[in-house]
């Protein structure tokens, strides 16, 4: 008897965590957690580290999406407005409709090399699986810049854009790896150029990193990254 | 050389294992690189040369039609050291020079014999199979000789001149019971190569090439098991394998950023008749030790970075071999029988027209991971190969280099110099894989994995593992 109720004890337990994860699934966090390594900025525009990477983003809250396929991703990222307003950089703030939900851009700054959607997510209440961000940064070259590539990873499926032109396309179940997916050679004008990406996540954490290199592979450290155009 | 000079009928000149045109040679030199032109001499004076290191030649006979030459570049002129019997083990290395190679240069004439080395037909020595060696730590010139009857001997040259340093000093003996001795730098250690075995019997010769390593250039020269070279020793370099019988007669062919070749001959090849026939190889190595690399062989493969243990592939969606699985346990129990490989026809049905990116992803063993590699008829080649060509198995799709300098996949191979590949194996076993030319690009490039999903073309740099990869029969 007295296993029985051990047994029984333990089962409603479980069932009980159960519960709790599955409502966690679909509707979001149990609870808003801060992200601990992402904050608002509190300066007009920032340089990446010595290692290159752009710490400064804006991020729409996540969108509902399921799959990590080439063709699948590809038509995730192609639904909506996004297609024709790939190289727009919104505000900090600015919401936006996206099938019907009204979703908010948040400008965010990382204290790592990459920035943790699974936080991002997780610290708003929202889904961190099975969902789509979009990300957008602007980073300023001093000069034309050719034969710099885009060097990113991201956990999990991602596309990247520069200045409107597609320009990287990773999928499938993946952890984000530095210099993962890089771009061909490429050209950075002088001035604002506009990088916007989508990850993909199915499960778990979700992340990304991203950097340029320069035509030795080295990182490009003399950008400066803001948010306006 | 154990006999004098040999009447070779050499055999036909179609691909085989060694090299192409006519490659029919014995006792080669050291293959020497001059006006762009690969050279090499063998015994009986004669010479082979080539534009590309892949299609070769009869040149122009030496003025000495002796035994086992041996060649070597310094300053502005050429040292040729070759040797005759005047009895069984009564010989004479002689040194002759020229300015070059070429005989349609004003600065081709070969200088008046000089000899260099003796042995006098009673001592343990027959000054015949000449190797030339230039220091590179100190710039001082070594030569080796020696065949069977006792020692492989050491003396110092002159630089400057080629002729014998101390004539009247004694040779030092360093090995012993060999022939076709050379000396070669590497890292810290001097390396003496010769020949075991028996030439000159077509396909019953049991020529094998054997090394020996020193701190000193002078020795003691220790095998791998710790016996010394004068005493017999010799850890096997390369013996017979396939249908290439009694190799011998090592030239270091070092093509700088790190890659080197080995010039050779083999006593016999099977496919060419049993004649004795040239080959260069890629030289690789592993523990301290030189290490006899292949050639690039006609096959399919997955090609791994090294770099990121990525494969490359062609940029379309992947399926899964066997179709999907899905649902609870789809993964676990399998299928109950032998899933057949993908069939390239029938996935690439699915592939989107014309040309096509690649990419590199972890080997799942699909369709748009294989790649077939052939050797391209007429498409030249470099030393010791042929171009390739590189198509995914099984289709007519063909990886080339981009005018961006980039990589592209063409629905089919029109044999540009942009399709045509070169594969060099490293040091260490990986390759290098080169388009024969990229338009636009101001040198040669080779094959990159910039990124672990990504492989562009960009300069080589030995010193990187982004341009080395490993070819893995899928």
């Amino acid at each position: 008897m007295r296993t029985f109720k051990r047994e029984t004890s333990f089962l409603l337990i479980v069932l009980a965590a159960a519960v709790v994860l599955l409502a966690s699934a679909v509707t979001g966090g149990a609870a808003a957690v801060p992200a601990s390594t992402l904050s608002q900025p509190k300066t007009e525009e920032t340089k990446p580290g010595p290692d290159g990477f752009i710490r400064r983003w804006l991020v729409l809250e996540p969108i509902p999406a399921t799959g990590l396929t080439d063709s699948i991703v590809q038509a995730a990222v192609k639904k909506g407005s996004f297609v024709t307003e790939v190289s727009a950089v919104p505000r900090d703030g600015e919401n936006v409709n996206v099938e019907g939900a009204q979703l908010t851009w948040h400008a965010v700054d990382t204290s790592n090399y990459n920035v943790n959607l699974f936080h991002f997510a997780r610290s708003l209440d929202k889904n961190t699986s099975n969902v789509l961000f979009w990300v957008v940064t602007v980073v300023h070259a001093p000069r034309e810049m050719r034969d710099v590539r885009l060097a990113i990873g991201s956990n999990a499926a991602s596309v990247w854009w520069v200045n409107g032109q597609e320009e990287i396309g990773i999928y499938g179940d993946r952890q984000a790896v530095i210099d993962d997916g890089v771009s061909k050679r490429l050209t950075l004008k002088k001035g604002p150029n506009v990088i916007r990406a989508a990850v993909v996540n199915g499960g778990g954490a979700t992340d990304f990193c991203a950097r340029i290199l320069d035509a030795s592979d080295k990182p490009l450290t003399d950008i400066v990254v803001n948010l306006r155009p | 050389m154990k006999h004098t000079l040999l009447a070779l009928v050499w055999g036909s000149a179609s691909l085989a294992l060694a090299l192409d045109g006519d490659v029919g040679i014995h006792d080669p030199s050291t293959v020497v690189v001059a006006g762009g032109k690969f050279y090499t001499y063998g015994t009986g004076g004669t010479s082979l040369v080539s534009e590309d290191g892949w299609t070769w030649r009869k040149g122009t006979t030496l003025p000495l039609r002796q035994l086992a030459p041996d060649v070597i570049h310094i300053g502005d002129r050429y040292y040729l050291y070759t040797a005759a019997n005047s009895g069984q083990t009564k010989a004479d290395v002689s040194m002759i020079w020229t300015k070059s190679l070429d005989p349609g240069s004003p600065d081709f004439k070969w200088s008046e014999p000089v000899v260099v080395a003796s042995s006098d037909g009673i001592e343990d020595a027959n000054a015949i199979d000449p190797g030339i060696f230039l220091d590179p730590t100190d710039g001082r010139l070594w030569l080796t000789y020696g065949s069977y009857f006792g020692h492989i001997r050491l003396v110092e040259m002159d630089p400057k001149t080629g002729k014998r340093l101390h004539p009247n000093e004694p040779p030092l003996n360093i090995a012993i019971n060999s022939e076709a001795s050379i000396m070669i730098y590497h890292d810290g250690w001097y390396y003496l190569l010769v020949t075991h075995g028996s030439c000159c019997r077509g396909a019953d010769s049991g020529y094998n090439i054997r090394v020996g390593r020193s701190k000193k250039v002078t020795g003691p020269f220790v095998d791998n098991i710790g016996v010394d070279m004068i005493q017999g020793g010799g850890k096997l370099f390369v013996g017979s394998s396939g249908r290439a019988i009694g190799p011998g007669h090592f030239g270091l062919l070092d093509l700088g950023d790190g890659v080197q070749k080995f010039s050779l001959h083999y006593e016999a090849d099977l496919d060419r008749g049993g004649a004795s026939v040239l080959d260069l190889r890629p030289l690789l190595w592993r523990d301290g030790w030189p290490v006899a690399g292949d050639n690039a062989k006609e096959g399919t493969y997955q090609i791994e970075s090294l770099r990121t243990g990525t494969v490359l592939e062609l940029a379309v969606e992947g399926v899964p071999v066997g179709g999907r699985r899905t649902g609870r346990g789809g993964g676990f129990a399998g299928t109950g029988g032998v899933i057949p490989a993908q069939d390239p026809a029938t996935v690439s049905n699915a592939w989107p027209k014309g040309n096509l990116d690649t990419r590199m992803g972890n080997y799942m063993s699909q369709a748009q991971q294989k790649w077939t590699i052939t050797p391209v008829s007429g498409g030249g080649g470099y030393p010791g190969s042929p171009y390739f060509k590189i198509t995914i198995a099984g289709t007519d799709r063909t990886l080339a280099a981009t005018t961006e300098a980039e990589l592209v996949v063409v629905p089919a191979f029109n044999g540009t110099p942009e399709q045509l590949w070169r594969l060099d194996q490293l040091y260490d076993g990986s390759w290098r894989i080169m388009p024969k030319s990229a338009s636009g690009s101001e040198g040669p490039l080779s094959l990159s994995a910039v990124g672990s999903s990504f492989a562009t073309l960009a300069k080589f740099d030995p010193a990187s593992e982004k341009q080395r990869w490993i070819l893995k029969i899928p």
